[in-house]
């Protein structure tokens, strides 16, 4: 039996606005417990929300950026429920008509073809606060700083057919919000969280199956996980002539595997109807123009313009337009140097990639400046040093010891271009091994490489490598 | 001093002929003596107020005073006040103190006026007769045998009995209105938007307004311009200058057109309220104004509409009181569902639950079409009838409820008919016009109210047309024997 | 509409009040009563009319992204009825 997967994912991503969607209180992560819980926060009784600009702004960015429709009128609407860590007993949140609607977004799949993701909506909510479960005499702690957080919930068609696609869409929303600056994405803080709906059908059903919605997968590993094992249980489910229900599960990373959340199966009436205390959103052409003005240049459109302008690989171009800053970096490197684009994205997603790897750290903090960089290039470019001799140099750059020239002058790595210098040393080796030269002359043209190695090491690196190899050719042929 | 008008009062300390705090201690020992028979106020808050008397008195000499500046007043338990407790007349929140000021308390305190105390209320402003809070029934001091009318009870009550010269209220659906008309006072309820809701708190959310009630519309003109304004913290709140509203209230009203809606005079309506009633309509006519008969066609909408939006948003609204951050809560919950029930059950009334059952119902799933809906429906309905009104008539005038005051306990079990005691005064909420009522007569000893309805934001017009029916009549000066 | 003790069970969980068996029937008696109240508005035929969800018919307002509020967490739990290391206790929840 063949069986496809449907996945639908709804995405939570915390806007990076300074204060919370509808009150003054500031959003900062790991705060002191119920220190950024305004009365507002706290659902105090007589208390009113008031709508934060920069959400919608945000909102609006990221509609734009996915071809969406964006509501010019949309509506507030309140979720009742309760729960300890909803302080008003309804959670604010977008319904009938939200904010954003019809996006979609492009996948790139394993087989190098792109796929088309529909984006159901994106609407704008408030978090909800925390609770947290050691144990206070048998009792839970609620800590509401978080509540009242901007959240934007951008929902997926149920478009995605393995967890592979769903990491892949997820990554991309990823790579989308944090670009736009809406996000700061980082996803073990919750920034960026995921619900999956899941289900399985036989290939060709028309029908969807019946889903489970995977709740808070706060990984892109774990999205995998959980929806490879959820299919896998489903699968197994049917074949032995079970049945899945509609429920609501938790991924249980330790295990690797769903569990059915007992809590959250009693069928919920959330009541929604538009909040008496919020008016409906109206965008005009001058809000939405502004924030289309604000829009960076995304990712797909840079990653293209890299092809073309500087003649990159897709690889190499898709490595360098993964976030904004590696872009914006590459870009400064290549303008510093004018010009060699090549050898820029060669040096950025090269040493520069696994330096920056090794210590973990960002773009943003790398002890070498793309100018530094540049500096660097110019001298291999213009054949001061050598390609060999620059990874020194970078070394050095990287340890903070000045600028390139600087450290060529101090350590004398300057390379020798001159010939007679150059043959000089040639003729050294070649005269301390008599036998090597006696091989090669006799047939063994590997020994070729052994001679060249013996000369660079002779000038410590410095010899002109294609100067060694033409001179050593001809010296070699006697 | 306690027979004076704010008006007077404040006439009267710029004149030095009392200090604040004379007249502050004046009404505090009458609050003193006959609060026991009234039950008006839940809270009464003497130093403070001798307190802020004193500041008002200082405020003065420095030549800083301003019409309210050291006169005395009172609020709504609804209105919260930063470190007094704000009980909305109910269990739940008996020891609630608020940690901030509404906008509204905030205003009147800056005009330099001194809080007597908290008067009582419905519970959670839920009530046409002031016996569904948890601090008791008020009497009306007309007729200690007979309600005050609800939900603004103790301020109506307080003020007909001049333990103050003015208090606030709100009006989700004649919370003002009825109340003012029961005790012989006159209230305003201002057009939605024009007093901010910040700390206030919340019964129905769309519908709820705060205004003044006070002996004379001259009164509710003083302290309207101290309640109304922009305020950026409610964004229902409307951002339109406030008008003077005292500056017009000598205008005369000739050419004045009055629409009388005949469903407001129909079946249902008291003969001797309606007779006070059109007494009242024909000294407006000797003042120069024009009776339009009108029809508001709707009209018998407004109850079954309002009795689905109100208890909708009021079951949203009182979810916040679940005995964990503040509020009543049940003692050692066996568990979560246990201290929600538990400490919801124990902390609201039975009218009050009865509403959020209501509610919850009509919000439900499979049900939110046929009532939530319907009625927002009925509600655009209701108010078209007012705009097209509005396209012949300056002002609509009828009784503002059916009958005099009834006996306590002689609704409280039945509540649609005391829900039907709302009858002209719950279409204005829906609709969100202003409504006025000032006394107009007496059944007995029992006083009846006439209701002025204006378009939006006309609260100027509607305190004008008062003020001139109130200085060729002196109901509004007729004091309660045993309060005199 | 009608409602009976079980329905109005069924409300009172989703809307977390407890009500005691005693007194289910009177509120049963009394929401039926309320609801039948409410069907009047049956009477109108209202398809077309746009619902009308507040009295203003003007846009949401929105405030500048600012930090306006600090904490006040003491003064809040103040009046809490249980708290503990600055958190609200509530008996345990369980996911």
């Amino acid at each position: 039996m063949e069986w496809e997967t449907v996945i639908g994912l709804e995405i939570h991503a915390q806007l990076a606005t300074k204060s919370k969607i509808f009150s003054g209180a500031a959003i900062a992560y790991g705060a002191e417990p119920n220190t950024q819980a305004c009365a507002i926060d706290l659902g105090m009784p007589g208390v009113l929300p008031v709508l934060n600009r920069e959400a919608a702004r945000m909102a609006v960015m990221l509609g734009l950026s996915i071809g969406a429709e964006i509501a010019r009128r949309s509506v507030f609407a309140r979720k009742n429920y309760f729960y300890p860590d909803l302080p008003k007993g309804y959670q604010i949140s977008q319904y009938e008509l939200p904010i954003v609607q019809k996006g979609r977004l492009s996948i790139d799949l394993e087989d190098g073809t792109r796929k088309v993701i529909g984006v159901t909506r994106a609407h704008l909510e408030e978090d909800a606060g925390k609770s947290l479960h050691e144990d206070f005499h048998g009792q839970s702690g609620i800590d509401l700083n978080r509540a009242g957080t901007p959240l934007l919930e951008i929902v997926s068609e149920p478009d995605l057919r393995s967890a592979k696609e769903a990491v892949a869409y997820m990554k991309k929303l990823h790579q989308m919000v944090v670009y736009l600056g809406i996000c700061d994405g980082n996803m073990q803080e919750g920034s960026f969280r995921c619900d999956a709906n899941v289900s399985v059908r036989r290939k060709g059903d028309p029908q969807f199956g019946t889903r489970a919605e995977i709740k808070n997968l706060n990984s892109f590993r774990f999205v995998e996980r959980a929806i490879e094992f959820e299919v896998e249980r489903q699968i197994d489910l049917i074949e032995s002539g079970g049945k899945v229900v509609q429920e609501t599960r938790l991924y249980d990373p330790d295990q690797g595997e769903t569990r059915s959340m007992r809590s959250k199966e009693e069928a919920n009436d959330y009541r929604y109807f538009p909040d008496p205390d919020l008016l409906p959103l109206v965008l005009d052409d001058d809000f939405i123009n502004a924030a289309r003005a604000g829009l960076p240049e995304l990712p797909d459109i840079k990653k293209q313009r890299f092809i073309t302008q500087y003649g990159l690989s897709a690889y190499d171009a898709g490595v360098l337009t993964a976030s904004r800053e590696l872009g914006d970096y590459y870009e400064a490197v290549v303008a510093a140097l004018g010009g060699e684009p090549k050898l820029c994205a060669n040096w950025v997603t090269g040493d520069l990639a696994a330096f920056l790897n090794k210590d973990n750290r960002e773009i943003a903090d790398s002890p070498v400046s793309a100018v530094r960089l540049a500096g660097l290039l110019r001298r291999i470019q213009d054949q001061t040093i050598s390609g060999k001799i620059a990874k020194e140099v970078f070394e050095a750059l990287w340890a903070g010891e000045g600028d390139a020239d600087a450290i060529i002058e101090k350590r004398g790595l300057r390379q020798i271009t001159d010939t007679s210098a150059i043959e000089k040393v040639i003729d050294g080796v070649i005269a301390a091994n008599p036998d090597q030269l006696a091989q090669y002359r006799a047939g063994k043209d590997k020994l070729f490489a052994f001679f060249v190695g013996q000369v660079m090491k002779a000038s410590k690196g410095k010899a002109n490598p294609q100067q060694v190899n033409d001179l050593l050719m001809e010296k070699l042929k006697g | 001093m306690h027979e004076k008008t704010i008006a007077q009062l404040g006439a009267g300390l710029a004149a030095g002929h009392f200090s604040s705090e004379e007249l502050t201690r004046a009404f505090l020992e009458r609050i003193e003596r006959f609060n026991p028979l009234l039950n008006a106020f839940i809270t009464v808050t003497a130093e403070a107020a001798l307190a802020q008397a004193r500041a008002a008195d200082e405020r003065r000499r420095r030549g800083e005073a301003g019409p309210l500046t050291g006169v005395p007043m009172a609020h709504k338990d609804i209105f919260c006040t930063d470190g007094v407790r704000t009980s909305c007349g109910s269990r739940m929140l008996d020891r609630f103190i608020a940690p901030y000021n509404a906008t509204v308390v905030e205003q009147i305190n800056a005009a330099g006026a001194v809080m007597l105390g908290k008067t009582n209320m419905d519970e959670f402003a839920m009530g046409s007769s002031n016996e569904t809070s948890f601090y008791g029934p008020v009497r009306n001091p007309w007729d200690l045998d007979a309600v005050p009318g609800g939900s603004s009870g103790g301020s109506a009550a307080a003020v007909a009995a001049r333990l103050t010269p003015g208090a606030t209220g709100t009006d989700t659906g004649g919370s003002i209105r009825q109340p003012a008309a029961l005790c012989g006072i006159t209230g305003i309820k201002p057009t939605y938007g024009r007093v901010s809701r910040w700390g206030m708190i919340a019964y129905a959310s769309s519908l709820d307004q705060g205004g003044p009630m006070a002996r004379t519309a001259e009164d509710c003109a003083l302290l309207l311009g101290a309640m109304a304004g922009f305020d950026p913290r409610d964004s229902t709140s409307v951002d339109r200058p406030v008008p003077d509203y005292s500056a017009h209230l000598d205008q005369p009203l000739d050419g004045l057109k009055i629409g009388l809606p005949r469903e407001y005079f129909g079946a249902g309506l008291d003969s001797a309220v309606a007779q006070a009633v059109e007494a009242a309509i024909a000294e407006y006519r000797k003042l120069g104004a024009e009776m339009v008969e009108i029809s508001l066609p709707n009209s018998q909408l407004a109850i079954p509409a309002y009795y689905v939006v109100a208890p909708a948003e009021c079951s949203s609204n009182l979810a916040r009181f679940d005995g964990v951050r503040y509020g009543h809560r049940c003692e050692d919950p066996k568990d979560l569902l246990d201290l929600y029930t538990r400490s919801r059950g124990e902390g609201f009334g039975a009218e009050v639950k009865r509403r959020i059952l209501v509610g919850t119902f009509a919000l439900s799933a499979g049900y939110y079409d046929a009532y939530y809906l319907k009625a927002q429906q009925i509600r655009r309905l209701i108010s078209e009838d007012f705009r097209r009104a509005f396209t012949q008539v300056d002002v609509i005038m009828g009784p503002t409820s059916p009958t005099v005051a009834f006996n306590l306990g002689e609704k409280a079990d039945d509540p649609i008919t005391m829900y039907l005691s709302d009858i002209y005064t719950i279409a204005v909420n829906l609709a969100g016009l202003p409504g006025l009522s000032l006394p107009v007569g007496f059944v007995g000893q029992r006083p009846v109210g006439l209701q002025l309805i204006g378009d939006y934001f006309t609260e100027e017009r509607l305190l004008n047309i008062a003020h001139r029916y109130q200085q060729v009549s002196d109901w509004h000066n007729r004091a309660p024997a045993a309060f005199g | 509409m009608s409602l009976g003790p079980a329905e109005v069970a069924k409300i009172a969980h989703l809307a977390r009040l407890a009500i005691r068996d005693e007194d289910a029937p009177a509120y049963a008696r009394n929401l039926s009563a309320i609801l039948d109240l409410v069907a009047q508005m049956n009477a109108v035929d209202t398809a077309g009319v746009a619902p009308m969800a507040h009295p203003l018919d003007t846009a949401q307002r929105s405030r500048t992204d600012e930090v306006t509020e600090f904490n006040q967490r003491e003064r809040f739990q103040a009046i809490a009825p249980r708290v503990e290391a600055g958190l609200y206790l509530v008996p345990k929840v369980i996911e």
